[in-house]
């Protein structure tokens, strides 16, 4: 049978090209593999090759001819003896399949603008009024975590530099070789992409890991498999393979360590679908998060903080305490300004408050807990309360989570606003060592002080 | 085209013959069909074929056992029809439709099947070399028997990751496989432009992995070479090497303009080295089959990859709500390995 043969799209952006020269002529006969043609796309000459045996019939375009659009009949191969009258009448192919695309791509743009609706934060208390407390420092919570998970969880395991037989860089994992063994608590070399990919790896093949970094700065070298292979491929997979790991380590400054040991990443994976991120501030919510992220059927960064460490709160003692992703925690309740931060800003949160009560504002502080998924609805209706909001963390300004935390409020409680959210943040700079330029580089109580002051007006 | 003869003698039975010939010939025509729809436009973005290489996954799968793990690169139409995955869900994934592996969201380079062992399908180079480590660690920790075969090229071969698992799945002797699919180009770059030695298979060595090159153009020399890797995994001994010396016959993706190499090299591999045409002459030349078996086999293939095509084309488009799902799992997709252990 007679067939047409197209103008190929030999790029993913080719739409047209020229024929610039064809190397066979009527009544030759090519088979698969021979060179055709030359032809032009927007990138480069390439030589185009016949996929069928057969006879060239008739050629429809010349040489030379410039834009000449895929799928137009360039040539007509026949089989031999075959006459090339029979093609003519013949219909050409048409891609249906992409015509059909076209038609239908005006209603896939998902309609974002909506009217905001009501928010419906959920205020539960984490644990049952009554529950026995008990005073722990975060370094504990943690490590209590991950080994109550350990215990429920044969396929539980962790893994990094120095959390077996060192006991920890900073001490989280103290005890866990004791008591699980070198199978189940693994020192790792020095090689934060490799490991990261084996933990990886180690999810889609039905285990749990959990990767600790020494410092998320160090996780930079890992960021292509957190991302490119831990996040996305549930979603490449349409569903089929799912990563539950968690990534945890302490992140941000932590004192007098320079630039390149001193960064807040909370922005960074929180811009990433697929991943969730917690960012807890005290030892409860350390302890409850990091057991929720390890039974997360998902990729989980858990940003901890070096300083908080050794920060002792209480904790409720009960026999599987956890706190769910998504839910914000009020620390305190106010009336007259919404202040929001997270992870280590908390401190400068609460601190401001303090103070600022004194001065006869009230302030509401909102612990937002995790980043990915954020609880929007406790923000937004403690907005409409107070009328006005100050984000503080210490990261980076710009791009920052204050910035998406600003522009969410204004689309969805403009009208609530009687001044402009201000950001409060670290400042935009790289982390100076010098005692004095640090603590000027970092966000302080005193700015959020000043920002309160600035949106109530006073 | 002259016709590759073979000296060796088949140490395989002749149905193992005819079912190398046949599942090359499958990638072989899978892939032909392939590029066609690419030229169609229906087929989009990046492309890349596995034309000229298909020894190498058919040779290695034939030294598989069930529940054996594998994971490649962007390369991977011929991994995946090789381990038994359907050529309609393949082909559908490549034209972005509905019924492909990933629903239309991975494309030509992220496709998975779990039921087949079959991990991916990745666009970085050199990220699938520490993943199938991790795969493999995973059994290891499971306490079964199965090995993985990470794939990769030449040109990944150069990624710091690399060794940085090679030294941690040799310090831990994680059961996986390290196949260096070395087409001696990566992208427009010859091997001896990107590589200071000409051994990749030695690099191991450092670590104390054992290595070996291996004649991909012979798919019983690629099975003998991984029956040995295969059998020096599950006996505990840790990771093995085979640098697999195979040649692309087409560009690196559908928009390579080929200019890094000559016309006459490409055609002296297919006429003199060709894979599929080195089993045709042993079925032949040794009687295990004769012309007419052949041509049931071709006619076969092309029934499958033309029905792959057509449902390719006739599959939908994912619906719109697509988009937002699949991002977040809200149960635990793989059940857990403990369980699939039990
Ligand atoms: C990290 C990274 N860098 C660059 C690229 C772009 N790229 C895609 S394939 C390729 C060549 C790889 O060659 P090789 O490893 O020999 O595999 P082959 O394509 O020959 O199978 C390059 C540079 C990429 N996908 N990922
Ligand atoms: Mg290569």
């Amino acid at each position: 049978m007679a067939t047409k043969i197209l103008m190929p799209a030999l790029s993913p952006t080719m739409e047209e090209g020229t024929l610039a020269k064809w190397l066979v002529k009527e009544g030759d006969t090519v088979s698969s593999g021979d060179i055709m043609a030359e032809i032009e796309t927007d990138k480069a000459t390439m030589e185009f090759e016949a996929v069928d045996e057969g006879v060239i019939g008739k050629i429809l375009i010349a040489e030379g001819t410039e834009g000449v659009k895929v799928n137009t009949p360039i040539a007509v191969l026949v089989e031999e003896g075959e006459d090339v009258g029979d093609v003519e009448a013949e219909a050409a192919p048409a891609p249906k399949a992409e015509a059909e695309a076209e038609a239908k791509s005006d209603d896939k743009a998902p309609a974002k603008a909506k009217a905001p609706e009501a928010p419906k934060p959920d205020q539960t208390p984490d644990w049952p009024e009554g529950t026995e407390m008990k005073s722990q420092t975060v370094r504990e919570a943690l490590r209590d975590a991950m080994a109550e998970e350990m215990r429920g969880n044969a396929n539980v395991f962790v893994m990094g530099e120095e959390v077996a037989e060192y006991q920890g860089a900073y001490k989280v994992t103290q005890g866990l070789l004791d008591e699980f063994g070198g199978k189940r608590v693994i020192d790792t070399p020095i090689t934060e992409h490799g490991f990261a990919g084996i933990g990886v790896g180690a999810a889609f093949g039905g285990l749990r890991p959990i990767v600790e970094f020494m410092t998320f700065n160090f996780a930079m070298q890992a960021i292509d498999q957190i991302i490119n292979s831990a996040a996305k491929t549930l979603y490449m997979s349409g569903g089929q393979m799912g990563c539950p790991i968690v990534f945890r380590g302490p992140n941000g400054a932590a004192a007098r360590v320079g630039a390149q040991h001193s960064q807040d990443y909370a922005a960074w994976y929180s811009m990433i679908p697929g991943l969730k991120v917690a960012m807890p501030y005290s030892a409860a919510d350390a302890k409850g998060l990091l057991k929720s992220a390890i039974r997360d059927p998902n990729p989980v960064i858990f940003l901890e903080n070096e300083i908080l460490y050794g920060r002792s709160f209480e904790v409720p003692v009960m026999d599987d305490f956890t706190v769910p992703f998504g839910k914000a925690k009020i620390w305190r309740e106010g009336t007259d300004v919404t202040i929001v931060s997270f992870g280590i800003g908390m401190q400068y949160a609460l601190e401001a408050a303090d103070k600022l009560a004194e001065d006869g504002i009230d302030a509401e502080v909102i612990d937002l807990r995790t980043l990915r998924p954020i609880d929007y609805d406790t923000l937004i209706a403690s907005v409409q309360k107070t009328n006005r909001c100050v984000t503080v963390e210490e990261g980076f300004p710009v791009g920052s989570i204050g910035n998406h935390l600003s522009a969410y409020i204004m689309q969805n409680a403009f009208d609530y606003l009687d001044a402009p959210v201000i950001n409060c943040t670290g400042k935009d700079v790289p982390m100076p060592y010098a005692a004095n330029l640090e603590k000027l580089a970092l966000v302080t109580t005193a700015e959020v002080i000043e920002a309160v002051k600035q949106v109530t007006y006073r | 085209m002259a016709t590759r003869k073979s000296t060796a003698k088949p140490n395989v039975s002749a149905d193992d013959l005819k079912a190398y010939y046949r599942d090359m010939l499958l990638i072989r025509r899978f892939e032909e069909k392939a590029g066609q729809l690419y030229g169609m436009g229906l087929i989009g973005g990046f492309c890349h074929l596995y034309i000229g290489q298909e020894a190498v996954v058919v040779g290695l799968e034939a030294a598989a056992s069930e529940g054996d793990k594998r994971i490649t690169s962007y390369r991977d139409h011929g991994h995946m029809l090789a381990c038994g995955m359907d050529p309609n869900g393949v082909m559908a994934e490549l034209t972005g439709r509905e019924g492909g592996y990933s629903k239309g969201k991975g494309g030509s380079m992220h496709m998975f099947s779990r039921e087949k062992h079959f991990y991916g399908g990745h666009g970085i180079v050199g990220a699938q070399v520490p993943l199938g480590a991790g795969l493999a660690f995973a059994d290891k920790y499971l306490e079964n028997d199965r090995v993985t075969f990470a794939y990769f090229g030449d040109g990944a071969a150069n990624q710091g990751q690399v060794y940085e698992t090679f030294n941690m799945a040799a310090l831990w002797k994680i059961p996986v496989i390290f196949v260096i699919e070395n087409n001696q180009y990566a992208m427009g770059t010859a091997q001896k432009r990107s590589t200071s030695t000409e051994d990749i298979h030695t690099r191991g060595a450092p670590f104390g992995i054992p290595g070996e090159i291996v004649d991909g153009m012979d798919v019983l020399a690629v099975k003998d070479a991984g029956d040995k890797a295969v059998a020096h995994c599950r006996a505990g001994k840790g990771p093995y090497i085979l640098e697999v010396k195979t040649y692309r016959y087409r560009g690196h993706s559908m928009s390579d303009p080929a200019k890094y190499r000559t016309r006459e090299e490409v055609q002296k591999m297919r006429e003199e080295k060709d894979a599929i045409e080195h089993v045709r002459d042993l079925l032949i030349s040794g009687k295990h089959a004769t012309e007419d078996d052949l041509k049931a086999i071709d006619k076969e293939i092309k029934d499958i990859v033309n029905a792959s095509a057509d449902f390719a084309k006739d599959s939908p488009e994912p619906d719109v709500s697509e988009l937002y799902t699949d991002i977040y799992a809200t149960d635990i997709p793989q059940g857990a390995a403990v369980e699939e252990d039990a």
